[in-house]
């Protein structure tokens, strides 16, 4: 029997398993992905949004405001690449200028400091490629851009660290009450547990549901997303987004922190849970948007293009709370936008809550840091050189685009929760990620997964894990099955 | 930091030739930078026939292609170091490289020669809607696993794209037992050889539907199925059209990218046309002492062609290095892609510096039948040769002789052009 089991690996599961590894309990995180942030998390803008977005007095602007002042010392904490490179949302019809003036009173009524109206031309100073219709933009310093693989990531690993146990592939299909304990159903059989907290993103609302009366409801919303080459990485310098008006909301752009430039979203409502798939329309509907606000973006360096399922809840309103109707079951539900800011402050409002209810004894041997995986760039070249020496992986580069090397690729594999596919090293250390997207590098990486993973081989390694299989067999063995080329 | 008269970025087809022209010329400071484990490059996968026809008057399988030069370059002492990645090179050629044993070290080069090769085009770059599960290759990294790792990436198989890599990639995973459906190429044309097209697909009943594309992915872990659709003259997708394969691989073979890093980190200047540096007769860069050759410059077809190109450049780059610098100040007339051509390379020549013949490569931008091409000495015609058929797909050259541009003295312009008969 566990004291908590947490269902889902992404940013808000991880961050409440971080906290609540700072107490004496035992606490086992369910997902049913081969390894954290496989859902949400993964795909969405990476940005931390400094908060003048949510209406005032909303749970939603507090655990953004309070998210965005938590993410500074966290990144520090746990080595997540952040940088707070600001965000302007541009205004381009003189007609429509009220509306930053809005966004700045809501804003400061959110708390968020030093906001500011930029006129036209500190903003072309600031930004040269912004759209020849600027008029004006409201500049907010504090917002930033973060990795957010590595933040997920980084809080999940900190958490096992601390004691906290992490089950993958683990798909859980019914939760009942038994009398003062849960009995969980998974595909790797039950769990007992004496709370559970439900940070099942796109799925939250199917466990709610599961133990509850008062039902919520929440809608798959696609995000459609271009990824360009870090050749347009510099092409603006700060978030960019579009004044909401009567055309619509727009898209981003942004530089990303690993300084490439990211362009997007859509706003999709979709049925499919799992429906993560790219549309013709919507990366349409991306390319036509982002002209509004920044001009001429280069969308022929795009690398790749992707999609996100945010976790949309009918009142569009965060749900952290212990069910009124069942004790010891505490929603974190409907985390969509500002989420990826908010994981920090969910985290902590989530734990506090279970553990205000059962009061664990806090340890005295929590570790409140973790290191990255070594990236060999930061150092010096005698610092590099003395590496290299050491440990040779390092200087032996698998990933030609991104320059990343087999010692970080084995570093990622043999951490904690270390990474058991492709995407898990790409995930961890960015090889694979960069202009040819894996085509060098995969069958090295491959190779290394085979060799370095108990359990996998090339003939099981995954892309992602599942039945995301690279290879179907060796050479000639369908010939083998063929009648006229058997020997037995 | 070390000196060497020459260092070669990639010892590849390109690469190898390029030192053992060099060696030949009297140049013995000579230094191969290669990052994979073996010299070779891309040649070491290509086990299919058909290289060399050209260069041996004898028909070679990748490897052994590859094996002739290496065996050159060993006999000649040239030296070379494998595993190594060049990181960096600076404008007065400074290379800055890593590799497990010197970890990161800097060598100082009076010449540089860039032999980079080039990658493939991913997925990405095509923004084909759809989930992104396992069993997407590039026909490259199919080829990869195939004939170097032994694994079949897949049994099932729809290649979209019509470059010589997806072709072969067509024949040679059929010959292991999978299952090719159908190979659709955006283009109105194949952008491969006919020769390929011939060998590879229509001798294996795969048909090649032109004008189609990819327009969705299926498969949440692994691909479950494409669906391809004809396209308009804009290559846009023609609702109505849309035909379903199930399959458990897609191979893209979509066209392939100078791999120029390095080059912009030198401040080489880049063509938009081929993507490739810009270059002179001497096949030098824009930036001094800085020369280019092979699949860096631009995409050639025949390997044949690249290890002549790259001889050139390695000749000239010992030119270079014995004469110091070779005459930047001299008058540089200007060589331009005319009506129906693509790109030319080179992009200028100096008559002073030029050989007795220079040999100008290029591609045009269409299929052209019963076409002439002709190139203009500003506007007087010097050459006119009527061709059957021209493609995208197949590499053309002019070549031009040393006299007939001395004979023009106040030659401003070289224009390279299709025309009608």
């Amino acid at each position: 029997m566990y004291d908590v089991v947490i269902i889902g690996a992404g940013v808000s599961g991880s961050a409440v398993a971080r906290e609540l590894s700072r107490y004496n309990a035992s606490i086992c995180v369910l997902e049913k992905e081969e390894d954290v942030c496989c859902g949400t998390s993964k795909a969405n803008s990476a940005i931390v949004h400094a908060g003048y977005d949510c209406v005032p007095g909303t749970l939603m602007a507090k655990l953004n405001v309070e998210g965005n002042a938590m993410m500074g010392d966290l990144a520090r904490d746990l080595d997540i690449p952040f940088n707070r490179c600001g965000s302007l949302v541009v205004c381009t019809d003189e007609k429509e200028r009220g509306g930053l003036d809005l966004l700045l009173e809501k804003g400061r009524k959110n708390g968020v400091p030093d906001l500011r109206i930029v006129e036209r031309d500190e903003l072309v100073q600031m930004e040269p490629n912004i759209s020849d219709e600027a008029v004006a933009a409201l500049y907010a310093p504090t917002a930033g851009i973060i990795c957010p693989f590595t933040l997920n990531i980084a809080m999940a690993e900190n958490a096992n660290v601390n004691g906290v146990e992490f089950r993958f592939n683990t798909e859980v299909s019914t939760i009942r009450k038994v009398d003062d304990h849960f009995e969980i159903r998974t595909n790797n059989g039950v769990v007992e547990t004496k709370a559970v907290v439900n940070a099942a993103g796109v799925y939250a609302d199917v466990f709610h549901n599961m133990v509850s009366a008062t039902k919520i409801h929440i809608t798959p919303r696609k995000g459609e997303y271009y990824l360009l080459d870090k050749s347009a990485g510099h092409y603006v310098n700060h978030t960019i987004f579009m004044l909401p008006t009567k055309m619509g909301k727009g898209v981003l752009v942004s530089p990303t922190i690993h300084g490439n430039l990211i362009v997007g979203p859509t706003a999709t409502d979709v049925e499919n849970r799992e429906g993560n798939n790219t549309t013709r329309a919507g990366l349409d509907e991306v390319a036509a948007k982002c002209s509004l606000t920044v001009k001429n973006v280069p969308l022929r360096e795009t690398i790749t293009s992707f999609a996100g399922l945010r976790a949309h809840e009918d009142h569009h309103e965060f749900i952290i709370r212990e069910l009124e109707d069942c004790e010891g079951f505490f929603d974190v539900a409907g985390i969509e936008s500002p989420g990826l800011t908010s994981c920090p402050a969910i985290g902590k409002m989530a734990a506090d809550l279970v553990e205000a209810k059962y009061h664990f004894e806090k340890k005295d041997n929590f570790i409140a840091t973790r290191r990255g995986v070594l990236n060999p760039a930061k150092l010096s070249l005698e610092e590099r050189n003395e590496l290299i020496k050491k440990n040779p992986a390092y200087g032996n580069i698998i990933c030609r685009c991104e320059t990343i090397s087999e010692g970080e690729i084995l570093d990622a594999i043999h951490r904690p929760l270390g990474a058991k596919s492709l995407d898990g090293v790409k995930r961890r250390t960015r090889a694979g990620m960069g202009r040819c997207q894996a085509g060098f590098c995969s069958p090295r990486v491959m190779d290394i997964l085979a060799r370095e993973v108990p359990e996998v081989s090339m003939r099981t390694v995954t892309k992602s894990g599942g039945e995301s299989r690279l290879i179907t067999g060796l050479d000639k063995d369908e010939y083998d099955t063929m009648p006229e080329n058997r020997h037995d | 930091m070390e000196n060497y008269n020459i260092v070669i970025i990639g010892g590849g087809p390109a690469g190898l030739a390029a030192a053992a022209a060099a060696k030949k010329a009297g140049e013995d400071s000579i230094l191969i930078l290669e990052r994979d484990h073996e010299l070779g490059g891309i040649l070491n996968q290509c086990i299919h026939n058909g290289f060399g026809l050209h260069t041996f008057k004898e028909e070679l399988t990748g490897p052994e292609y590859a094996g002739r030069f290496i065996d050159e370059v060993k006999e000649l002492g040239i030296e070379y170091r494998l595993n190594t990645m060049v990181l960096s090179i600076s404008k007065d050629r400074l290379v800055t490289a890593m590799n497990s044993t010197d970890g990161m070290f800097q060598v100082q080069a009076k010449a540089v020669i860039l032999a980079m090769g080039c990658r493939e085009r991913p997925r990405g770059a095509l923004n084909i809607p759809g989930y992104r599960p396992a069993g997407i290759y590039t026909a490259g990294t199919a080829q990869r696993l195939v004939n170097i790792e032994g694994y079949m990436p897949g049994r099932e198989v729809v290649i979209l794209g019509s470059g010589d890599i997806g072709l072969i990639m067509a024949r040679r995973m059929t010959l292991e037992g999978a299952k090719v459906k159908v190979v659709a190429e955006l283009m109105p044309y194949s952008g491969g050889l006919k020769r390929n097209i011939v060998q590879c697909l229509d001798d294996f009943g795969i048909p090649l539907k032109l004008s189609h594309t990819v327009v969705d992915i299926e498969g949440k872990e692994r691909v479950t199925g494409v669906t391809i659709a004809a396209v308009d003259s804009h290559n846009k997708p023609i609702p109505g059209t849309e035909e379903h394969y199930s399959c458990d691989t897609l191979l893209l073979s979509v066209g392939l990218i100078p791999e120029n890093e390095l080059s912009l980190s030198a401040g080489v200047a880049l063509s938009p046309r081929h993507k490739g540096p810009v270059v002179n007769e001497s096949l030098e860069t824009s930036v001094d002492g800085i020369f280019a050759c092979g699949n860096v410059l631009h995409v050639h077809d025949l390997v044949d062609y690249v290890s002549e190109e790259a001889t050139n450049a390695g000749r000239n780059a010992a030119a270079y290095v014995q004469r110091g610098q070779q005459g930047t100040d001299l008058a540089s007339v200007e060589i331009v892609p005319g009506d129906g051509i693509g790109y030319t390379v080179p992009e200028s020549l100096r008559a002073e510096v030029m050989n007795d013949l220079l040999t100008i490569r290029f591609r045009v931008r269409g299929v052209y039948r019963d076409h002439f091409i002709s190139v203009y000495f500003d506007d007087e015609r010097v050459q006119h040769r009527k061709k059957q058929i021209v493609a995208p797909g197949e590499m053309e050259q002019v070549i031009l002789q040393k006299k007939d541009v001395v004979a023009h003295p106040d030659l401003k312009k070289i224009t390279i052009c299709l025309e009608e008969a």
